[in-house]
């Protein structure tokens, strides 16, 4: 199915969560501090199509996930699903909001009760939509619907078991199933391989994406990995320390990385052609830095202190997104006057 | 897992013998009024004389038979114990997992509450509470032991249910639009049973020997329990008479009747976390004849080793 251009399913504008820091006593002066968490993140998901969200651990990706879910309460922003501003904490109106958005968990270890069948879980997540059916055999064949979709066949043989009893990628299919279960539009990813096998990793994006095909959902595909990012998504946003720096069609944010940072990102990501190249060497020695504090993010833009491009006006001024070309957008003054900068410039 | 969960519990050799003398307690209790030779306040010709055919466990100052009145009085220590039990097991689970669960002040509020009962001397507030109610019940007694001991078990399970809530499967749960008491019932309070559990069997040892340390201070006497006949024999200077059998009977039944408890409470322990099962087929005889315990960290291996072969 080609991806179609449709209105967006939810969309996200200048989504900004701050976890307020509990002060002990020596923090004192630093009352009212925060966890800059996600700041002016904006995307959109549309039927069909599957955004990735990439960036390194503790950039934000997985809160961008729950506030989307609406688990957590955002300190500012708007999330629109069908275009209408939804904001919900319990109760009805959030069940009927999660009929549409389901939230994926990353590690299947943890995400199912380890006191519940297989059958329970599915049960409830039917029950609780109602798709459960009338009768038991309504309810039967709902189950082996859902199993059938995940691919856990016969589906009389998963059902029994517990949590334990199956492999790590078993219980994501579970996992999946279970987020199914209400026939929901978006499906938020938050890592669904990161925790699993290397050699079961594949097999678990492609079912997504047949999912994704079959059921027209729009996924958020959020990982640390950007080359299953370039396989698996059709637009690739990139996020470093609670900002997005870069986005636009996979193939070229992957292949043509504008942001520094993403060309740090996949640099960064083991490559056997690459061993040797002149490029590499000049990276390795600005690869040095971490993560910058969350609680006192760098003024500017957040990425300056470990930049080899950073300029003066970095430091001061919050870079706006620019256009890199009809595809790509990257939030850089490198590209302030339209023209890109070519990659090797120091 | 929960389906294997009954077998493999009463696997535990602790755990059965636990079981076995609370079982025995029982059906004492049950039918320990019929099977008592005479009546517990039924008086005698033979004052404080010791143990005999006609009387097991002797006689106390009034002629009355010890072995019926500990026979008796079993009910009462069961009946009372279980049921204060009971009460204060349900309210630790109330308060415990609502103080856990909740967030901001309703939790800490609870948390508050349960902090100033646990620093409440429950034993004297007992003797106030049960000498100063007009007619002494059952019941009263029952209620005041209950609504008095549930504090430390609240804690208990306010700290695990604060571990819980956060974890993936109560937010996938949540995520799947369960309501809150649901997830509160069907996924946070299954994985609390061992706690449970094990604080019930706690919380019931605690409320025997607050009843039994009632009825020895001389409340509620008018019922026979086990402490009832040690405050008889308090009252009669049994030791300066040395009618030894007139408080070591009742004595021997607290201790078996605690102890069966404690038993039971090691076997959910070890059954919970087995690293506190103590090794029973783990002893191992090696080729040579030595006998090894093998332990945490101790890895065997298995080989055979040619007679003279040099290395």
């Amino acid at each position: 199915m080609a991806p179609e251009q449709t209105t967006a399913v939810l969309e996200a504008e200048g989504l900004t969560k701050h976890f307020p820091v509990r002060g002990a006593g020596r923090d004192v002066l630093r009352r009212g501090a925060a966890v800059h968490a996600v700041d002016d993140v904006a995307l959109s998901l549309h039927r069909g199509r599957v955004t990735a969200l990439v960036g390194e651990s503790g950039s934000g990706k997985s809160t961008v996930a729950r506030l989307l879910a609406q688990l957590q309460t955002r300190t500012g922003g708007a999330v629109r699903l069908h275009g209408k501003d939804v904001t919900v904490h319990g109760g009805r109106r959030f069940r009927a909001y999660c009929r549409s958005v389901q939230l994926i968990f990353q590690d299947p270890f943890a995400s199912l009760n380890p006191v519940h069948t297989v059958r329970y879980h599915l049960t409830r997540a039917l029950r609780v939509h109602g798709h459960a059916g009338r009768t038991a055999r309504e309810l039967e064949e709902a189950l082996t619907d859902l199993l059938g979709r995940v691919r856990l066949t016969p589906a009389e043989q998963y059902l029994a078991k517990f949590p334990h009893e199956l492999s790590g990628g078993q219980r994501q299919r579970v996992a999946i199933a279970r987020a199914l279960a209400a026939r929901p539009e978006v499906l938020l990813a938050d890592e669904p391989v990161s925790m699993l096998d290397v050699s079961i990793r594949l097999g678990v994006l492609n079912l997504l994406r047949d999912l994704k095909e079959q059921l027209s959902l729009a996924v958020l595909y959020i990982t640390h990995d950007i080359a299953s990012a370039r396989y698996f998504a059709d637009e690739t946003l990139v996020m470093y320390a609670g900002r997005l720096v870069e986005g636009g069609e996979s193939e070229t944010v992957t292949q043509s990385p504008a942001h520094p940072y993403t060309r740090l990102l996949i640099d960064s990501a083991p490559d056997p052609e690459r061993i040797g190249s002149a490029q590499r060497a000049e990276l390795d020695e600005d690869d040095l830095g971490e993560p910058p504090s969350l609680v006192t993010p760098p003024a500017g833009c957040r990425f300056h202190p470990r930049c080899p491009h950073a300029m003066e006006r970095c430091t001061t001024e919050l870079p706006p997104r620019f256009e890199v070309s009809g595809k790509q957008w990257a939030a850089c003054w490198l590209y302030d006057n339209g023209s890109p900068a070519p990659a090797g410039e120091s | 897992m929960a389906r294997l969960r009954r077998p493999k519990f009463l696997r535990n050799g602790k755990a059965t013998a636990g079981a076995l003398i609370l079982l025995f307690f029982f059906i004492l209790a049950v039918i320990g009024s019929w099977i008592a030779p005479y009546s517990p306040d039924a008086t005698g010709p033979d004052a404080v004389v010791g143990p005999s055919g006609a009387h097991w466990f002797g006689t106390d100052q009034l002629g009355r038979d010890i072995y019926s009145q500990l026979l008796v009085g079993t009910r009462g220590v069961i009946v009372v114990g279980f049921a204060a039990g009971v009460i204060a097991t349900v309210l630790s689970l109330v308060i415990g997992i609502a103080s856990g669960y909740l967030p901001g002040r309703g939790g800490e509020a609870l948390s508050v509450i349960s902090n100033v009962f646990l620093v409440l001397p429950a034993l004297p507030l007992l003797i106030i509470i049960t000498s100063a109610t007009p007619k002494d019940g059952g019941w009263i007694v029952i209620l005041t032991i209950g609504l008095t001991s549930w504090a430390w078990n609240a804690r208990l399970l306010r700290a695990q249910t604060l571990s819980l809530r956060r974890r993936d499967y109560v937010e996938a749960a949540r995520a799947t639009g369960e309501s809150t008491w649901r997830i509160i019932a069907f996924e946070i309070l299954p994985n609390l049973t061992a706690i449970i559990a094990s604080g019930f069997v706690g919380t019931v040892v605690f409320t025997i020997l607050s009843e039994i340390t009632l009825a020895f201070v001389g409340i509620n006497v008018s019922e026979w329990n086990w402490g009832t006949v040690l405050y008889w024999a308090q009252s009669q200077d049994a030791l300066a008479q040395n009618a030894w059998w007139w408080f070591v009977p009742a004595g021997m039944a607290i201790a078996l009747l605690g102890t069966g408890l404690a038993l039971l409470n090691f076997g959910i322990d070890e059954f919970v976390n087995p690293r506190l099962r103590s090794g029973g087929r783990a002893r191992v005889r090696t080729r040579a004849g030595r006998r090894l315990r093998m332990r945490v960290g101790f890895t065997p291996v298995l080989a055979t080793v040619e007679e003279g072969e040099a290395r």
